[in-house]
């Protein structure tokens, strides 16, 4: 709804919004030109094909959903093929995880990589499934399957995100380090992506010290990257430092995932902004929800349970969350809430998954010890 | 095909290092692109307001014209009519198949979550007073499918809610004079309907009223000689379980009390268990009013969550509400009506005492202690 009253402005200066630059910005110019290449050739597929890609690096260094609905855009004439060109099946299945569709997702990459066995996109994102999915041993073989068809250090993260899952994280570490080290030819992105898996490994095993160095590795690349400073913003939360959240957030609350942080680290650092934060969240979440939108419910959850203080909501969201997603974060949301509301019960299947994984982290384990003492 | 280009071996390691982040991610919070589209129908005409968000129009017409990524109210205010044109022409109103016409009054700013939107006020004019209003809303669909329009319509006979998009690019309101009174029937067919297929409230309800056409004396089963007596016991008992689901149903509607649905799907197993195994080994006897009563107050949550599912519309939740639980005695008297004369008439059978009472009550107990386990372990045992 309306946040406010529609006024008319009176100052033709006055700035409404801020859109991407196409005069300045390098990334926003070659956007826009795609577009009017595709515009005048909408059936070209190499085209349409590079936009698309394009717009879900957007996603990634934004974290705003509209270059998603971008990329559909683009690829519209070949989305309801039944035997799409493989390039598309790749892109058609990252637009369906995008909407928690796994299973038609992993269809589509299979096939894809049936068609071509060497498709280290389809590989990755097979195993980026899957690992949400909490399917370890597939993962592993894929990271197998991807390893002839990408750099080293690609073949060494891959191996490692999984190690560090099941009992093998000091390994994982270590073989993350060493491929950083000799894969010198690597590109920005792949170290950054390295880099935070290697910062969230060290995070878990609890060498907070070492988890700081790689966050600071991989922010001093200078690329925008959503999950990354969303990561460090829960370890900078979680060291009890909101007050450099502040910092390191300012001005990126477009993103969903971090006005979450921002509000959070409001909150801890009684930072006058926090109300703000809130509100604005809080009528983020109910706009999801007229629009029938159901794929922020860690987020919701965490909201509900640190700043809403409503843990009954908080619970049922992590509930429902866990049902389709198995991670970290996903799993530590589910135990604070099932202990928020006394409920060891609603946490079971997080305990299990625990023991049967061996997945090491301290927070994690903590958390679950506090639940099987609620019992 | 032109897949072997060689931007596309650049392009595959970029979106390979952004598959790779994205997937710790898993899922993305986010805001969309949407807009709000609200609508109020008085006779033949409707206003309101559609608000459409400046970076959505930006990437269709190019509103940051120095392209320095700032839209002002200057570069807003000299393409008003430019985008009037381009929203005018993605939205077309009928009015019984008959087309109105749309008229943009001079646009305004607001705020939403994610940015600023151009507020466009909207007259529609249609040759009729509409009982089925159409919308076909195309806005951006071909820039972004997964665009929606939040449309928030208001009718004399109440506000409805809609989102509009390529998922559903036509869609149809009925503004007709019955519409209170058509969700109300809605909500009420739905209550019938749940009770019919809602085994558990159903087996729970007649195994409390199978004893009624007869009494336990010195342990032994003795049918009622009269109607008037059962009658009445069934009267109670029905009344108990309608007073008492009644109040929960409406208390966790309105949502002033809420119980895992856990715990009380599950309590509604064990009730279905006890009050089958009441008629075997009586414990309650005359007092399965009480029963009913107590259980009924657990029944009502259930019902509550069905409700919940079905969806309650805002501004009309007395109205769902009542329908519902009209529904659900309706359909529940209509198995009594059934049930009562049925029994009345074979209550001296062997049939009704030993098959039914016996055999029957144990059947029951078995299917709901199974349902109770499966419901209190989170377990699927039976195939239904």
């Amino acid at each position: 709804m309306a946040a406010a009253a529609p006024y008319t402005p009176t100052d033709d200066a006055q700035v409404l919004e801020r859109v991407p630059a196409r005069a300045t910005d390098p990334r926003a110019r070659e956007l826009h030109t795609l577009r009017l290449q595709l515009r005048q050739d909408p059936l070209n597929l190499a085209l349409a094909v590079q936009l698309a890609q394009r717009c879900y690096d957007e996603v990634a260094a934004q974290g705003d959903p509209r270059y998603i609905g971008q990329a559909e855009a683009a690829l519209q004439p070949w989305l309801g093929l039944a035997d799409p060109p493989v390039a598309v099946r790749v892109l058609r299945a990252i637009l369906l995880q995008f909407d928690h569709r796994f299973e038609p997702a992993l269809a589509d990459l299979d096939a894809a990589l049936r068609a071509e066995p060497g498709h280290a996109e389809a590989a990755a994102w097979r195993t980026a499934i899957l690992m949400v999915r909490a399917e370890y041993d597939a993962a592993r073989a894929s990271c197998r399957q991807m390893a002839a068809h990408t750099t080293p250090l690609m073949a060494a993260a891959c191996a490692a995100q999984v190690d560090a899952a099941t009992g093998h994280a000091a390994e994982a570490a270590a073989a993350l380090r060493a491929a950083l080290r000799t894969d010198l030819r690597a590109s920005a992105p792949e170290r950054l992506w390295s880099l935070t898996r290697l910062a969230e490994t060290e995070e878990r095993r609890g060498d907070f010290a070492a988890a700081e160095t790689a966050f600071g590795d991989a922010l001093a690349l200078g690329l925008p990257d959503v999950y990354l400073q969303a990561a460090y913003a829960d370890f900078l939360l979680d060291r009890g430092r909101p007050a450099e959240v502040l910092t390191l957030l300012q001005g990126r609350g477009r993103a969903d995932v971090l006005l979450l942080r921002l509000a959070l680290a409001a909150r801890a650092a009684g930072d006058t902004g926090a109300a703000a934060h809130a509100q604005e969240l809080r009528a983020r979440f109910d706009a999801a929800r007229r629009r029938g939108d159901t794929s922020h419910r860690k987020e919701e959850s965490r909201f509900a349970l640190a700043i809403e203080g409503d843990v009954p909501r908080a619970l049922a969201l992590a509930s429902e969350n866990w049902s389709e997603q198995r991670e970290a974060a996903d799993a530590r949301i589910l135990l604070e809430a099932a202990l928020a509301a006394r409920d060891a019960g609603a946490a079971a299947p997080v305990l299990q998954w625990l023991a049967s994984t061996g997945f090491e982290s301290t927070a994690l384990h903590t958390l679950a010890a506090r639940v099987r003492a609620l019992r | 095909m032109p897949a072997r280009d060689p931007w596309r071996r650049r392009g595959r390691r970029l979106l390979l290092a952004a598959a790779l982040v994205l997937w710790a991610a898993g899922a993305w919070a986010h805001k969309p692109s949407d807009s709000y589209l609200t609508l109020s129908v008085t006779d033949a005409t409707a206003s309101g307001r559609w608000d459409i968000a400046l970076r959505d129009l930006d990437l269709a017409l190019g509103l940051d014209g120095d392209g320095d990524g700032q839209v002002t109210w200057g570069e807003l205010r000299t393409r008003h009519e430019e985008i009037a044109a381009y929203a005018g022409a993605r939205l077309a109103v009928t009015a019984d198949g008959e087309p109105c016409t749309l008229e943009i009054g001079a646009q305004q700013v607001d705020t939403h979550t994610d940015g600023a939107y151009t507020v466009l006020p909207l007259r529609v004019a249609c040759p009729r007073p509409p009982a089925v209003l159409a919308l076909q809303y195309t806005l951006f669909a071909d820039l972004d499918p997964q665009h929606r329009g939040l449309l928030q319509l208001a009718a004399p006979a109440g506000t409805r809610a809609a989102i509009l998009g390529p998922q559903a690019p036509l869609q149809r309101f009925e503004l007709g004079r019955g519409g209170a009174w058509e969700q109300f029937t809605a909500y009420l067919r739905d209550g019938v309907w749940h009770i019919w297929i809602g085994f558990d409230h159903i087996l729970f309800l007649l195994a409390l009223l199978l004893p009624a056409v007869g009494l336990w004396a010195a342990r032994h089963w003795q049918p009622v000689e009269r109607f008037a007596p059962a009658f009445w016991d069934v009267l109670r008992i029905v009344t108990s379980f309608t007073v008492a689901h009644s109040i929960t149903l409406s208390l966790a509607t309105l949502g002033w009390v809420s119980l895992p649905s856990r715990w009380v799907e599950s309590a509604i197993a064990a009730s279905v268990v006890l009050a089958a195994l009441n008629n075997v080994w009586p414990l309650f006897l005359g007092r399965r009013w009480m029963m009913a009563f107590a259980f009924g107050l657990v029944h009502g949550f259930g019902f509550a969550s069905v409700l919940a599912d079905l969806g309650l519309p805002q501004g009309t939740l007395a109205l769902a509400l009542v329908g519902f639980n009209v529904g659900v005695e309706l359909g529940q008297l209509a198995i009594v009506a059934v049930f009562l004369p049925l029994a009345y008439a074979v209550r001296r059978s062997w049939f009704y005492r030993r098959a039914v009472m016996l055999g029957g009550s144990l059947l029951v107990a078995a299917l709901a202690a199974v349902w109770l386990v499966e419901r209190a372990l989170d377990l699927d045992l039976l195939p239904v």
